[in-house]
């Protein structure tokens, strides 16, 4: 039995090797003398990663506008590009939750055809109210996510796996709930206009804004506020950034990241109604490379494929550039593959920034 | 002589942390062996063993990252189960993790508030749900230079942009702006200079005079000696001994320690 000391008058034992540390100087490390120009646009890049792509936007539009010309700059062709990336924004919205989590979501495209095929039949087959057919299509998106948000945090399946597995099954799901069939524009127009409001236009000053349009900046605006302005926004950051810190911290990262994947769902769900507006009719085969697009948006804009860094509006800046570039390449008269070779520069361009600012960081 | 009679009774209240022969198995390895431990209010109790001694898991154990197999922990006498580090906070146990347990790309004040953030008041906070920046940056701020921890300029800065020390101090003034029972610090002076040492080991001295019991793992023995009120040595998974830093030397602990000494051997427990 070992002896277990009880009281004794407490008194330290005193130390004086480490007194003299009391007269040292103060100054002892300081860092911050002389950084170099490139040190200087590695911190500012380092606590502002958006500055980058809001560079990138600026300098295109710069160069745009001279090689195309006013046609390039004039409302309504800024309109037209705006209009072009509704649906990689919206999808883009929700890739961003899942990326800032350290994740990655091949389904978001498939989800998004899913939807819109359920919202689609609901109204024109079964002649269910647009309203309800509309909501139902929201049910699905977010079940879809919270799917994949259970493989996620139940089974502990990595995000790419689980994803790369839900593409494959809500695809397939969609073919053999549409037959394969399109269901035309027409068809729609007559028993449910709502589910095309979406692709309805105000004009403001020159421009043609779409209901889709001003839908997904409604959207980035109030993903934005979420995350920057709410506790569940903070925890989604601190979750992609160090999941066990945050859990230590006392963070549910598991209900977290499952949150995350069924809002993610619910926004796919939006980009659903926001395609259906775009191209009027509901086809089974549409937006099959609709999930790289996104990913791609996200990259561009600066938000870090390892988690926890970057900004929402980064996404909406990425998806600008991606769309003024095709539209001022497509203007300017260049075959529509050198298109595809800009993007594939751009996204290497944005990781390598993201790579250079994470190494030298700290 | 009036204070001498404080602390002499303090060892007679109710533990404010103990735990009764607690067990933690992994497979066949055996990380606490029916271990006991008790923390009396308004001490420093040192913990120390050697590598592989069991000491982690034993403060997992108390602050709730863990579930032990078997034994039960008792919090002011009455006993309780951490299903989790949140069962441990909601009791007052907040703990420094040897890891830091920071989220580095966020800010100073995020990191000292993550996971009780602090609402506005009115329909913001109750509808809309909106944090309270301003209110948790100046309370964050306020905290940082009362504990003298820090020159830190700007308390949105990201915890990443900070060095060893200040992060170390980011934890703990975490510890010491929550914790109401009881301040577990695991290795807090490990990766720290000279002179940031210092201010740790000053800073659990205020926590411990404000009133606070503070637990203290480190393998520093001038630390342990220069802080603590009793010291726990564990060895093996195991409670050993209970030693005071008045009656025993650094020798005779890292003796106890190590094994070199048995610690019912007349002469070392009664100097």
């Amino acid at each position: 039995m070992s002896e277990i000391l009880k009281p004794t008058p407490t008194g330290s034992q005193m130390l004086d090797h480490e007194r003299v540390a009391d007269q040292a100087q103060g100054n002892v490390a300081r860092f911050d003398q002389q950084l170099s120009p490139i040190q200087r646009i590695h911190r500012i890049l380092h606590s502002n990663p958006t500055a980058a792509p809001i560079m990138v936007l600026l300098l295109a539009i710069a160069a745009f506008s001279i090689i195309v010309g006013d046609r390039f700059l004039h409302p309504f062709n800024l309109s037209l590009v705006l209009q072009q990336v509704t649906i990689i924004g919206i999808l883009g919205v929700a890739q961003t939750l899942i990326i800032l989590t350290a994740g990655i979501d091949l389904s978001v495209g498939a989800i998004m055809v899913l939807t819109t095929v359920v919202m689609g039949r609901f109204a024109v087959e079964f002649g269910m109210p647009p309203a309800l057919a509309l909501l139902a299509g929201f049910a699905v998106g977010a079940l879809a996510g919270a799917i994949n948000g259970a493989l996620v945090t139940r089974l502990k399946l990595p995000p790419f796996i689980v994803t790369l597995g839900t593409w494959n099954i809500f695809f397939a799901l969609n073919l053999w709930y549409s037959k394969s069939e399109t269901i035309r524009s027409q068809e729609i127009e007559a028993v449910a206009p709502l589910l095309q409001w979406t692709g309805h236009t105000v004009e403001f000053l020159g421009a043609r804004l779409s209901y889709g349009s001003l839908m997904m900046v409604g959207l980035f605006v109030l993903i934005w506020y979420a995350l920057n302005w709410t506790a569940w926004g903070r925890h989604v950051y601190a979750t992609g950034d160090d999941p066990d810190a945050a859990r230590l911290a006392g963070i549910r990262t598991d209900r977290i990241l499952l949150s995350v994947y069924v809002v993610a769902g619910v926004v796919c769900a939006f980009a659903a109604w926001a395609l259906i507006g775009r191209i009027g009719s509901v086809s089974p085969q549409a937006g099959y490379t609709a999930n790289l697009d996104s990913i791609t948006a996200v990259v561009i804009g600066g938000t870090s494929l390892f988690g926890g860094r970057g900004s929402i509006y980064g996404t909406l800046i990425g998806a600008l550039v991606v769309g003024l570039f095709r539209n001022g390449l497509a203007l300017s008269g260049v075959d529509v593959l050198w298109q595809e070779f800009t993007v594939g520069m751009l996204i290497i361009v944005a990781v390598g920034i993201d790579q250079w600012i994470r190494k030298v960081s700290s | 002589m009036d204070q001498e009679g404080v602390i002499m009774n303090r060892y007679e209240q109710t533990p404010v942390l103990q735990a009764k022969g607690l067990v933690k198995r992994y497979g066949r390895v055996t990380a606490i062996d029916n271990t006991d431990f008790e923390l009396y209010p308004g001490e420093i109790l040192a913990v120390i063993g050697d590598n592989g001694a069991g000491k982690s898991s034993l403060i997992k154990a108390l602050s709730g990252a863990l579930v032990p197999d078997a034994g039960e922990i008792l919090v002011d006498g009455k006993a309780t189960l951490f299903k989790n580090p949140l069962d441990a906070r909601s009791q007052g146990i907040e703990t420094v993790y040897q890891n830091l347990a920071v989220s580095p790309a966020l800010n100073i004040a995020d990191n000292l508030y993550l996971g009780r953030e602090i609402r506005k008041p009115g329909i913001l906070g109750r509808v809309f749900r909106m944090l309270d920046k301003k209110k948790m940056h100046e309370a964050a701020r306020n905290k940082m230079s009362e504990l003298g921890l820090l020159t830190i300029q700007n308390i949105g800065q990201a915890v990443e942009t900070l060095s060893g020390g200040q992060r170390q101090g980011v934890a703990v003034a975490r510890t010491a702006m929550f914790g109401s029972r009881v301040v577990i610090m695991d290795e807090p002076t490990a990766a720290l200079g000279v002179k940031e040492s210092r201010r740790v080991l000053n800073l659990i001295r205020q926590v411990r005079d404000k009133g606070l019991p503070v637990v203290l793992i480190s393998h520093n023995m001038p630390h342990v000696f220069e802080v603590a009120d009793r010291i726990h040595i564990h060895r093996l998974g195991k409670r050993i001994a209970v030693i005071s830093p008045k009656t025993h030397s650094m020798s005779d602990a890292v003796a106890i320690m190590t094994g070199a000494m048995e610690p019912d051997q007349p002469g070392s427990l009664q100097a």
